[in-house]
């Protein structure tokens, strides 16, 4: 049970990818302390921490497999929506988003499309990018199938 | 003024407070607080981050516009632009809204708007659309609440100063509208002292669809010529019933401040509007060839389209028996409100000594038993013994409007002895009054013309500030004056500037319209004819001389922001589509040297703006709109070429 809460945390960890926390060789529970620490000094809980603040608030199941007339819709609605901030490979607006889906969980993913506001005021890592872009992301009337869809896009992107 | 304000709390000697209420007893003296109330700043004090309790929309007289305020706080929230070309956001300039402006006499920049009127269901204001009059050139023009735009505007053909208008039945059946001047109908070239041989005016009825709230004008009815002044549609028991304040029944055509004042009584036309449907369904209406335009926007093409009718339905009272009664009124009769009830019909006599109240139920009796007086024009005039049910007496000089609390009171405006009066309606009697700063026209209480008005307060809108505010040259500001009726005696609460005439005004709660606020324009509804709806197919196109760029905009740049190949002589096309679909995100464009409007986009918006460079050069073009920490970065050039370079289009 232990080694199934280290193995999952460990994950958690990089996907969220904090420098800060990912000390390899503090023991689990510590680690979990410290996130502690850290998500209530933020006023966030250890979820949001690793997840985001949003709409999604619990673990989605996501399939290895890409879903791929999933992620063709979601190339539709980042075509529209999301290109005039985004490229794949470039600093544009906003931060290239090739290895977004390396870089964090799925769910944070999803909650930094549906919640930018809120996000970018409470997220320690959505913070630092607002001050490094200096332009507050918009919400961009997309709903949370849209967002999926652009999920799926996104690890599409990540594979080629 | 400072020196009495000075010196009466040293004279007192005592509480700040007591000196103050000391002041507002000696309320008649000009400039002072009048009845202020004391504890007015709480009352009126909305603190920062809260919300009004009422959306107040004001017409802007001839700045031709409507403005909304808050209330109680007296804020400006909003310009919205309506009859008046509005350069702030292109309105009137830019080839989507141009044809707003459209009319038989060709595209007009300007007119005088006096009477928003919230649209009702049931005899309550229900937050959907706010119509208002163009006076000049007569038109009505519809906005819609949930975007605050215009979003309709129809011409009324042979009508002239078209100022008894809209003033709508209690469910948006029908806004009416009457015809200030009379004049020949159909026009034609007369001697202007054949008046009484050749001049007529109209009451027009224009239906309201109910989805959409398209405006088509029903019929019109052809009346004697008169001038109409206002109007105002019956309600509850008189529902089916319209009234019409009319004055100069004299006919005169020069110098009417004497020769328009001769009668004792000029009339209310109480017109049966069911009645004329019935005449009309019937066949009784005569086609008349009469030019107008209706201005529709829309919401998804982001254009407005302009369209020519030709034709309009009159009925003439001659062959319509029952249609319109006259209800004798003293003197010059202005306004014509109709109580909560339906029963009373008060007219503001601005020449008489007193308020005449005209009972419907009478009146229905008086026409059943052919109690009349006398015909005008085929016309049966009503005893108005028969139809009187009080007169208020002593109700201050000059009584114009009356608006109601819903309490079994009512209150008028007195423009001669700048004032408002509150009677109590079945005694007559008049209960209170208190000063006006100064030259009150019309009042309003929220919801105060429907049946179930909000009460609460009173808003005096004013024609003269004179000493009330910091000079500012020989033009001042207009004002609106709030006052407290939640009690016996009316408490001056807040005076505030106004944009051009606060001419009339209607207050609805704020909870009836916050939620239906629309953020955004979908992009997925976009359906104008030059928009684009992603970044990868902003381009730019040659048509012989013209070039038409397909620019998107969003936080914090244009595609494309580099533009070559186009010659002086070249007309320039930026339509620009903002990307956002976030509120509160509108971008701006100018480019230097634009002889026209910038554009203000709102988010899911296209709006075009034309330019024809005259010089060769590479010029500038920006964001307007302060939009976010790099609004300073939203920029980009482009390059003009003499006239026939063949330089080649590019972009990025």
């Amino acid at each position: 049970m232990k080694l199934l809460i280290t193995l999952v945390l460990a994950v958690l960890i990089s996907a969220f990818g904090c420098g800060e926390e990912s000390k390899g060789d503090q023991s689990s529970s510590a680690n979990n302390s410290a996130k502690e620490r850290i998500a209530e000094k933020l006023g966030i809980t250890v979820f949001e921490l690793d997840n985001g603040v949003g709409p999604i608030k619990e673990k989605l199941q996501i399939s290895a497999d890409i879903d791929k007339i999933m992620a063709e819709s979601g190339k539709k609605i980042f075509d529209a929506k999301c290109v005039q901030c985004h490229k794949m490979d470039e600093r544009y607006t906003g931060p290239a988003l090739r290895d977004v889906t390396q870089r964090r969980s799925p769910e944070y993913v999803m909650n930094m499309v549906l919640n930018p506001q809120e996000m970018t005021q409470k997220h320690p890592e959505a913070k630092k990018l607002l001050a490094m872009y200096a332009n507050q992301m918009t919400f961009q009337n997309v709903t949370q199938e849209d967002t999926r869809a652009l999920l799926e896009y996104l690890r599409m992107e990540a594979n080629h | 003024m400072l020196k009495i304000k000075l010196i009466a709390p040293l004279c007192f000697a005592v509480l700040f407070i007591i000196a103050l209420s000391a002041c507002s007893e000696n309320g008649s003296t000009p400039g002072t607080n009048g009845a202020l109330d004391t504890d007015a700043a709480e009352k009126v004090y909305v603190a920062p981050g809260e919300y009004d309790e009422f959306y107040s929309f004001m017409s802007g007289g001839f700045s031709g516009q409507v403005t909304v305020y808050g209330l109680p706080s007296g804020r400006l929230f909003k310009i919205i632009p309506v009859f008046s070309q509005y350069p702030e956001n292109g309105y009137g300039y830019t080839p989507e809204t141009r044809p707003m402006l459209q009319t038989s006499y060709g595209e007009i920049p300007w007119d005088d708007a006096h009477h928003p009127e919230l649209s009702q269901t049931n005899g309550v204001p229900d937050g959907r659309w706010l119509f208002i009059n163009g006076n000049n050139t007569p038109r009505v023009a519809r906005i819609d609440l949930s975007t605050f735009e215009t979003e309709e505007i129809i011409e009324i053909p042979n009508s002239a100063g078209n100022h008894g208008s809209p003033f709508i039945t209690m469910n948006t059946e029908y806004v009416v509208a009457s015809t200030r001047f009379s004049v020949p109908i159909p026009q034609k070239d007369v001697p202007i002292s054949s008046y009484k041989e050749n001049f007529k005016g109209t009451l027009s009825f224009i239906n309201v669809e109910q989805e959409t709230g398209h405006m088509n004008l029903a019929f019109q009815i052809l009346v004697p010529g008169f001038n109409y002044d206002l109007a105002h549609a019956g309600k509850g028991p008189s529902h089916g019933w319209a009234f019409f304040t009319s004055y100069n029944s004299e006919e005169a055509n020069t110098l009417l401040e004497i020769n328009a004042s001769q009668n004792d009584k000029d009339f209310i036309a109480a017109v049966n509007w069911k009645l004329a449907e019935e005449y009309v369904k019937q066949g009784k209406g005569k086609e008349y060839k009469s030019e107008y335009y209706n201005n529709r926007y829309n919401n998804e093409s982001h254009t407005a389209v302009a369209e020519k009718k030709e034709k309009v339905l009159i009925l003439d009272p001659k062959d319509c028996p029952g249609l319109i009664y006259y209800l004798p009124t003293p003197k010059s009769p202005h306004g014509v409100d109709v109580d909560p009830s339906g029963e009373y019909i008060v007219a503001g006599g601005k020449l008489a000594t007193v308020i005449p109240v005209h009972s419907f139920s009478k009146m229905i009796k008086a026409i059943e038993d052919k109690d009349f007086i006398t015909e005008i024009y085929g016309i049966p005039v009503l005893k108005y013994e028969s139809v009187i049910a009080g007169e208020v007496e002593n109700p201050g000089l000059g009584p114009l409007h009356t608006e109601f609390d819903g309490n079994g009171f009512a209150y008028t405006s007195a423009f001669i002895s700048s004032e408002v009066v509150k009677w109590k309606i079945g005694t007559w009697e008049v209960v209170d009054r208190i000063p006006s700063y100064y030259s009150i026209g019309h009042l309003m209480i929220p919801g105060g013309d429907s049946q179930k008005p909000f009460g609460k307060y009173l808003v005096s809108l004013n024609k003269i500030t004179k000493d009330r505010y910091l000079p500012t040259g020989p033009e001042l500001c207009q004002s609106a004056q709030l006052i407290d009726i939640s009690g016996d005696k009316m408490k001056l609460l807040l005076d505030f500037p106004t944009i051009g005439e606060p001419h009339y005004a209607q207050a609805i709660p704020a909870d009836l319209l916050m939620d239906k606020q629309k953020k955004i324009f979908e992009l997925e509804n976009n359906k104008h004819e030059y928009g684009v709806k992603s970044e990868k197919d902003a381009r730019v196109e040659r048509k012989g001389n013209e070039v038409h760029i397909y620019m998107t905009t969003t936080r914090t740049h244009f595609k494309p922001d580099n533009i070559e190949g186009v010659n002086v002589g070249d007309k320039v096309y930026f339509h620009i589509t903002n990307l956002e679909q976030d509120w509160d995100i509108p971008h701006g464009f100018a480019v230097k040297g634009m002889r026209t409007a910038e554009l203000l986009i709102m988010p899911g918006q296209t709006r075009t703006a034309i330019w024809e460079p005259q010089r060769e050069g590479v010029y500038p073009f920006y964001c307007t709109d302060f939009c976010s920490a790099l609004h300073q970065e939203m920029q980009g050039y482009i390059r003009i070429s003499p006239r026939n370079s063949s330089t080649k289009i590019s972009f990025n």
